[in-house]
């Protein structure tokens, strides 16, 4: 079956899955390298959080903005990229039983992103490139910086293209049947929306970095705008598409769970697919030079259908997970299923609780201010990070720390040390993140700018500031962030102590975060076709879930028109 | 499972809670792909990216016969210890009124009438700035080469912060502005 190299596979005690020994070697390199930049990012955090935390304000304006800088690089792009270079590699190997198609390739696609990433690193901290993680032109940087992160494009681009080409020998050597596992589905629609993203980072970045050589003119500021959100919004719409997929992922591992209907869910990576990218548009609802039409039509991703997308999913994967659950046994009331759930294994809370945090405040924010209108109360103040930190650090950075509680035991073949910390390390996080964005949210709504260094307006000719309620929610955010910083050290000091210094596994298989009798329930309810058959349709505790946030959408959606009625008019 | 490929003929339309909600879903989805549009036509807040080419430098002449025309008033503020003169300037109801974002000002002050349209030229002479509207949160992107129009009806009167909410360099944070409305 497998066109595996004998020499270069193993099989996995605890999945039986086979693993490509080339694809294992990648998957650890980029996954340390992923956790090294989160840490930077994390350093970077903590300072920002106690420097726009009026009450404390750290750091001076230079280093404020310089590690700003770092944080949005380091976060947004160098451990997102890792992390889901090392989920693609996974995916198209393991899960399809094939090696990866050429391990030269993938040491070239490493050398790349680890040589740009730590480049843009060290001319950041060398002060030459305060220029945001946008650098929006004609702010300008050293043209190192730019050149660093097109090697860090070209070196994804090319992990990506080695995934397609895995897929293409798996299939070529009939090394599963059918269609793909749905997991692999995703991480291909992620892959896709990448290559595209790439592209247009491609694009923007060259002539940006032959301006700061001197050698071509000024780029358009709306032109490298337009064109920058390519990249910038679309690479958040890749993590998305990778955090769904490691929520299915994460739902079958912990539970049990399998698609209900998956038509339905890979349906849902398809418009992902189709329309995400329009959303590159959210960021330019108030630019001068785009028509209201454009902005319409663009903003509401043709109709919504991607924001359905998500929405779809956010009812498939609790549906799934009830629906095992039923067929365990935990059929009594409404939520018997949802309190009888394994809460103390950290891959399913990290699961659960990104879920919440995606959905309830980074979707419904992010599809409000993301309106065409009222992104006029919304653009570049707090609330656009107070959203984005929802989605990619509550919704992706959680999933994917939930991913790490079985990436190190299974591919690092590690045991955890102080598991009871692990188990509790996601709802500190998630609590952190939680109040983090609620209190950016809020001061945001109140006019409160995003990359602002002093809210005070201090030394300026004409005064400014802010109520005491926009300072008690910044307040809010310094002691969110402390929380979430807290949660992310416990992380990293498990994940990294773990797999240099962990007690091997590779004799045993891994040993479980769930008891051997949930296990076992596991197992039975895998052989009990019957009874899934029966409670498949019928999901009463996801449907009260779904409708909760669904009224939680309409309120905060038509309340957000009711304050945009009441400023100016404007035309 | 997920993470296995689907047993054959897998595949087949949503039944059952799965179909109530996409259906629900995708209702509340054109729901709010038709309210932009409505709120186009029906709202009086609208961002409709009014603007044409121009040079930095032509733009920033145009600010100065602005103020040199309607310039009822002048404010005197210190910057960094240095005393500086902000000329106040009055727009005509109905007529053009300009606003220059620079490295680290709006510039000039300006005063409008409650209820009366104003047609603001902002454009910047440099780098990306953006125009945030205080205490009222009315945020719009300013970019050097485009002259940026916004049709403006102040509902409200008083004393107008502007400051500057898109990183413009080491003194974007004290980069403020004022419109005075009577």
């Amino acid at each position: 079956m497998g066109n595996f190299d004998p020499q270069r596979v193993r099989t996995c005690k605890t999945t039986g899955l086979n693993v490509c020994l080339d694809a294992q070697f990648f998957i650890k390199a980029n996954a340390v390298f992923a956790v090294v930049f989160l840490l930077v990012g994390a350093i970077a955090a903590i300072l920002l959080a106690l420097t726009r935390w009026p009450a404390v304000h750290l750091l001076n304006d230079v280093w404020y903005y310089r590690i700003l800088t770092l944080h949005g690089l380091n976060m947004l792009i160098f451990w997102i990229l890792f992390m889901e270079v090392a989920i693609l590699y996974f995916a198209c190997t393991s899960l399809l039983n094939s090696r990866l198609a050429a391990p030269k390739v993938a040491w070239a696609s490493f050398l790349m992103m680890l040589i740009g990433a730590i480049m843009v690193d060290v001319i950041i901290l060398m002060g030459k490139g305060d220029v945001l993680m946008t650098s929006y032109v004609p702010l300008r940087g050293h043209p190192l910086f730019y050149l660093g992160i097109i090697l860090v494009a070209v070196g994804t681009l090319t992990a990506v293209i080695l995934f397609f080409a895995t897929i293409y020998i798996a299939r070529r050597d009939k090394t599963y049947e059918g269609s793909m596992p749905l997991v692999t589905f995703g991480a291909l629609a992620a892959a896709i929306i990448a290559t595209v993203t790439l592209l247009h980072g491609a694009v923007v970045m060259i002539p940006t970095f032959t301006w700061s050589l001197g050698l071509t003119p000024t780029p358009d500021a709306g032109w490298y705008r337009l064109i920058w959100w390519g990249l910038g919004h679309m690479s958040q719409q890749v993590n998305v598409c990778a955090m769904v997929a490691v929520w299915y992922f994460l739902a079958t591992l912990t539970t049990g769970a399998k698609p209900v209907n998956e038509t339905v869910s890979r349906v849902a990576f398809v418009l992902y697919i189709l329309f995400i990218n329009l959303a590159s548009a959210h960021h330019l609802l108030v630019d001068p030079g785009l028509g209201a039409s454009w902005k319409i039509w663009n903003t509401s991703y043709a109709m919504y259908l991607a924001v359905l997308a998500s929405l779809i999913h956010g009812f498939t994967i609790p549906a799934s997970i009830e629906v095992i659950q039923r067929v365990k046994g935990f059929t009594r009331g409404i939520f018997n299923w949802l309190t009888s759930a394994p809460w103390s294994d950290p891959g399913f809370s990290s699961v659960v609780l990104s879920m919440i945090i995606f959905g309830f405040i980074g979707g419904i924010t992010g599809v409000t201010i993301g309106t065409e209108q009222i992104n006029i109360i919304a653009h570049n103040t707090l609330r656009v990070p107070g959203h984005f930190h929802a989605t990619v650090v509550g919704g992706t950075t959680l999933a994917f720390m939930g991913l790490a509680y079985y990436v190190v035991p299974l591919i690092f073949q590690r045991e955890f040390f102080m598991k009871w910390l692990a188990r509790i390390q996601p709802y500190i996080f998630a609590g952190g993140i939680t109040l983090m964005s609620i209190g950016m949210s809020f001061a945001g709504s109140n006019g409160v700018p995003r990359r602002h260094w002093d809210v005070e307006f201090t030394g300026a000719g004409i005064g400014a500031g802010f109520d005491a309620g926009a300072h008690f929610m910044l307040g809010l955010m310094g002691i969110g962030g402390t929380i979430a910083f807290i949660g992310m050290l416990i992380f990293i000091l498990l994940t990294v102590a773990t797999v240099f210094f962990g007690r091997s596994n590779a004799e045993t298989g891994m040993v479980s975060w769930q008891s051997a009798d949930r296990m076992k329930m596991i197992s039975d309810a895998a052989g009990k076709e019957a009874e899934f058959e029966v409670e498949k349709h019928k999901t009463p505790g996801t449907l009260v879930l779904v409708s909760v946030l669904l009224v939680s959408f309409v309120v905060y959606y038509f309340a957000n028109w009711k304050a945009l009625a009441e400023v100016w008019w404007v035309r | 499972m997920s993470i296995q490929a689907p047993a054959k003929g897998w595949f087949g339309p949503p039944v059952g809670a799965e179909k109530l909600w996409i259906g629900v879903a995708l209702i509340w989805c054109i729901i709010m792909s038709l309210a932009m549009p409505y709120y186009h036509f029906k709202g009086k807040q609208n961002s409709t990216g009014e603007s044409y080419a121009v040079e930095p430098a032509r733009f920033v002449d145009r600010v100065n016969r602005f103020v040199e025309t309607n310039q009822v008033g002048e404010e005197v503020v210190t910057v960094s210890g240095i005393e500086k003169k902000i000329p106040i300037v009055e727009g005509v109801p109905g007529g053009d009124v300009y606003l220059l974002g620079r490295t680290w000002e709006w510039y000039p002050i300006l005063k409008l009438k409650k209820g009366q349209t104003y047609r603001v030229h902002i454009s910047s002479a440099d780098l990306q700035h953006g125009f945030s509207l205080l205490p009222m949160n009315m945020n719009f992107q300013i970019l050097p080469g485009y002259d940026h129009v916004l049709t403006l009806t102040p509902t409200s009167s008083g004393e107008f912060q502007i400051i500057c909410n898109e990183f413009c360099g080491i003194g974007h944070h004290i980069m403020t502005g004022k419109i005075i409305v009577e």
